[in-house]
């Protein structure tokens, strides 16, 4: 509607601009920072943006978006249509309006060049651990395949840290598509490409679901584009031209010549609900990573966070000063940065495995805000009893187990059950080194199948079956220990 | 009589301010010691200072042949043989929270004793008992009366069986009755061959109970003798605290 509201105006007045949306983070050969002028994006999809618009007789408008919400952001209007290396997926067309394909890449292993002659194909990768973007055509391979040929595959949020851990060892191969790869390899030495792709795929323009007058319009000028030899003048300058493209061309524009109208999304729209429960035991799966990772999470941060307080009110003035540092810098700065530093930044120092650094990052965290509770806790017990218990004999060790923990133990118990319940939620922070915990499963899950409805609601529902009784238990204890306190 | 608390010319200071100007008392065994004096006259920072809560600047305390010289308070496990010698009960009795009557009088022998604990909670009972508080053994402190609790707490100190037992203003948070039968439950303790020395600026109390009256004013020992000379004061400071009853009285009711 808003796209024939647009058109209509194009035939009355001056066109309003056709705004596009990709992520500039994505980079280089899709879209990237301008390096001689930031504020300008530059990229083949950019190139192929400002020849849609050209066609439409508009002007281009880039609209920066993360490249995980193109597809929601493209469906709620906030651009016309979205360019950024979106793949060709049956649950996409099925949820939104999709150009023809205008890029064909092939799926291609990336590997250590030591491996090179081992790791030909998925299936030689039996045990080994294999990388890609989440959300993809490639993590889907990686998935479907896992069983099959036994690698365990490792989702990342972005393109780039794949490549890097695979250089140091984390990963045994990257499966992406050539042109990500390509990139990658000129960034990264020590890495080859295996010869033989294990799958190809295509990147379309993808509009809002009723906008289809626009999306006809688009298909037009891309067509238009494929025969007079723009597309492949503008392929050719970012060097991603290659012989198959040319006959990705040739059966595209006979394929289209028979079948203008989009195939196939009848299809997998009435497959979405099979698909949603096909899901559910991998919701349950990341459920039950996210349990364990919170549970041993929180322990590590009790027993450090007990430590610190003990040492911050016992200790000698340097380790009081420490301490307090320590505190100071964990609750001053975002978790997520000590992740990336954690699992990224001292990787030349110690090559922690993901799960272990995301257990040490969040117990790491959660220890300081626990120290404090702790703290306040046992300097909340009447120093009275304290001076009691001394002139009863008691060392300081006999007043800290029997008189003052026991004490501070009841009333830090209530913040400490509500503490548990923020690190359950906090701990979808842990997707950003590639652990898939509830909330990554779930994102990989709606992108999927195209929507958020479905996945949100039973994700939300997982959670709450998890924090609920915590929050009861928190609750109960309050109530419990309030009058002794 | 053999002085079981021999305390001798002790200062102390406390943020730049003298509290004790170089006092000197003594506490024979089987004797009740009222050591009086208003509020601020440094009654209850000498018994901090006779148990070690506090560090003092000059002079010497000696409790049953333990001695404590100025300077910084020794460490806990040095101190050890003092928490055999003297008890001490808080003015706002300093009970564990977390513990029942029983629990807090059996605590301190079992752990620091090694006393076997049925020996301990057995031998905590008859001490409830004897102070009349046998029937609150199962509460916890904050479902006991001020009198039950202040039971409770010297239950706790007598069951180190110390020489020497301590306490800072009992009769606070008592009613009449209460503070006659506290009273016989001193000079009970007493006739044990304990030394009792009682911080209080109760003049009736100190007049009915005690063997000995000590007077405190501003930071020295003003006047000492008798429970008699409250009767007929020579010091202005021992008629300043009659003085100060004579006001009070009418609110305590």
């Amino acid at each position: 509607m808003f796209g024939a509201a647009a058109c209509a105006a194009a035939q009355t007045g001056p066109a309003p601009a056709l705004r596009w949306g990709g992520d500039a983070e994505g980079g280089a050969p899709f879209v990237e920072a301008d390096p001689a002028d930031p504020s300008k994006v530059r990229g083949f999809d950019v190139e192929v943006a400002e020849t849609i618009a050209r066609g439409l007789g508009r002007e281009p408008r880039f609209v920066q978006v993360a490249f995980s919400s193109i597809d929601a952001s493209v469906a709620r209007g906030d651009f016309d249509i979205g360019l950024s290396g979106v793949e060709d997926t049956p649950a996409r067309r099925a949820m939104l309006a999709a150009t023809m394909p205008y890029f064909e890449f092939r799926e291609v292993l990336a590997v250590r060049q030591a491996d090179a002659g081992n790791y030909r194909g998925l299936s030689d990768l039996l045990g080994r651990r294999v990388g890609t973007l989440g959300g993809t055509i490639a993590y889907d391979i990686l998935l479907a395949g896992r069983e099959r040929h036994g690698y365990l595959p490792v989702s990342y949020d972005d393109d780039v840290h794949p490549y890097s851990d695979l250089a140091a060892g984390r990963l045994d191969a990257v499966l992406l598509d050539h042109i990500i790869a390509a990139r990658s390899l000129k960034r990264v030495p020590g890495l080859v490409v295996e010869p033989d792709p294990v799958a190809t795929g295509h990147y379309i323009g993808v509009l809002a679901k009723e906008n289809t007058r626009l999306r006809d319009r688009v298909n037009e000028v891309l067509a238009a584009a494929m025969r007079d030899g723009t597309l492949e003048r503008i392929y050719r300058r970012w060097d991603i031209w290659d012989a198959s493209q040319a006959a990705f061309f040739q059966a595209s524009l006979s394929t289209l010549s028979r079948n203008p109208a989009d195939a196939g999304s009848l299809a997998v729209s009435s497959s979405r609900w099979a698909s949603a429960i096909r899901y559910v035991p991998s919701l349950l799966r990341a459920a039950l990573i996210t349990l364990l990772l919170s549970c041993a999470a929180m322990a590590l941060a009790v027993l450090l966070g007990i430590g610190i307080a003990a040492g911050r009110i016992y200790g000698p003035g340097a380790a009081r000063a420490l301490l307090t540092g320590y505190v100071e810098l964990v609750r001053g700065t975002p978790v997520l940065l000590q992740l990336f530093v954690l699992y990224y930044g001292l990787s030349s120092v110690v090559r922690l495995p993901a799960f272990a650094a995301a257990l040490l990052g969040l117990g790491l965290n959660y220890a300081a805000y626990e120290s404090e509770i702790y703290r306040g806790a046992l300097e909340a017990v009447s120093r009275v009893q304290l001076e009691a218990a001394r002139t009863l004999g008691f060392s300081e060790w006999l007043i800290l187990r029997l008189v003052r923990g026991p004490q501070a133990f009841r009333l830090a118990l209530a913040p400490m059950t509500n503490d548990f319940v923020a690190l359950l939620k906090d701990s979808s922070l842990v997707s950003v080194i590639t652990v898939v915990e509830l909330t990554k499963q779930t994102s990989i899950f709606a992108t999927n199948i195209g929507s958020w409805v479905l996945p949100g609601i039973l994700c939300a529902a997982i959670y709450l079956a998890m924090s609920l009784p915590l929050s009861r238990l928190a609750r109960r204890l309050e109530r419990r220990w309030s009058a002794t306190a | 009589m053999t002085e079981l608390l021999q305390i001798e010319g002790l200062r102390l200071s406390r943020a730049g301010r003298e509290v004790l100007k170089g006092i000197s008392l003594s506490v024979p065994r089987g004797q009740v010691a009222a050591l009086m004096g208003l509020s601020g006259s440094g009654k209850t920072t000498a018994l901090r200072a006779t148990v070690a809560l506090e560090a003092f600047d000059a002079g010497r305390i000696e409790v049953d042949g333990f001695e404590l010289s100025a300077g910084p308070v020794p460490t806990e496990s040095r101190l050890a043989p003092l928490r055999r010698k003297a008890g001490m009960v808080f003015q706002s009795h300093a009970l564990f929270e977390h513990l029942t009557a029983i629990e807090n009088v059996a605590l301190a022998p079992i752990r620091v004793l090694g006393q076997p604990e049925a020996e301990s909670r057995e031998r905590g009972s008859l001490l409830l008992d004897s102070l009349g508080v046998g029937h609150r053994a199962t509460a916890y402190p904050r479902e006991l009366s001020g009198g039950e609790a202040q039971r409770v707490a010297i239950a706790r100190a007598l069951a180190m069986d110390p020489p020497l037992l301590l306490m800072d203003e009992p009769t606070a948070s008592l009613d009449p009755a209460r503070r006659g039968s506290l009273g016989e439950t001193l000079e009970a303790l007493s006739r044990e061959g304990r030394g009792l020395l009682i911080a209080t600026h109760d003049t009736d109390f100190a007049s009915d109970f005690a063997d000995r009256v000590i007077i405190l004013a501003e930071g020295v020992v003003a006047e000492e003798g008798p429970p008699s000379l409250l009767a007929s004061p020579t010091h202005p400071a021992t008629r300043a605290l009659l003085d100060y009853r004579k006001t009070e009285r009418p609110h305590r009711t």
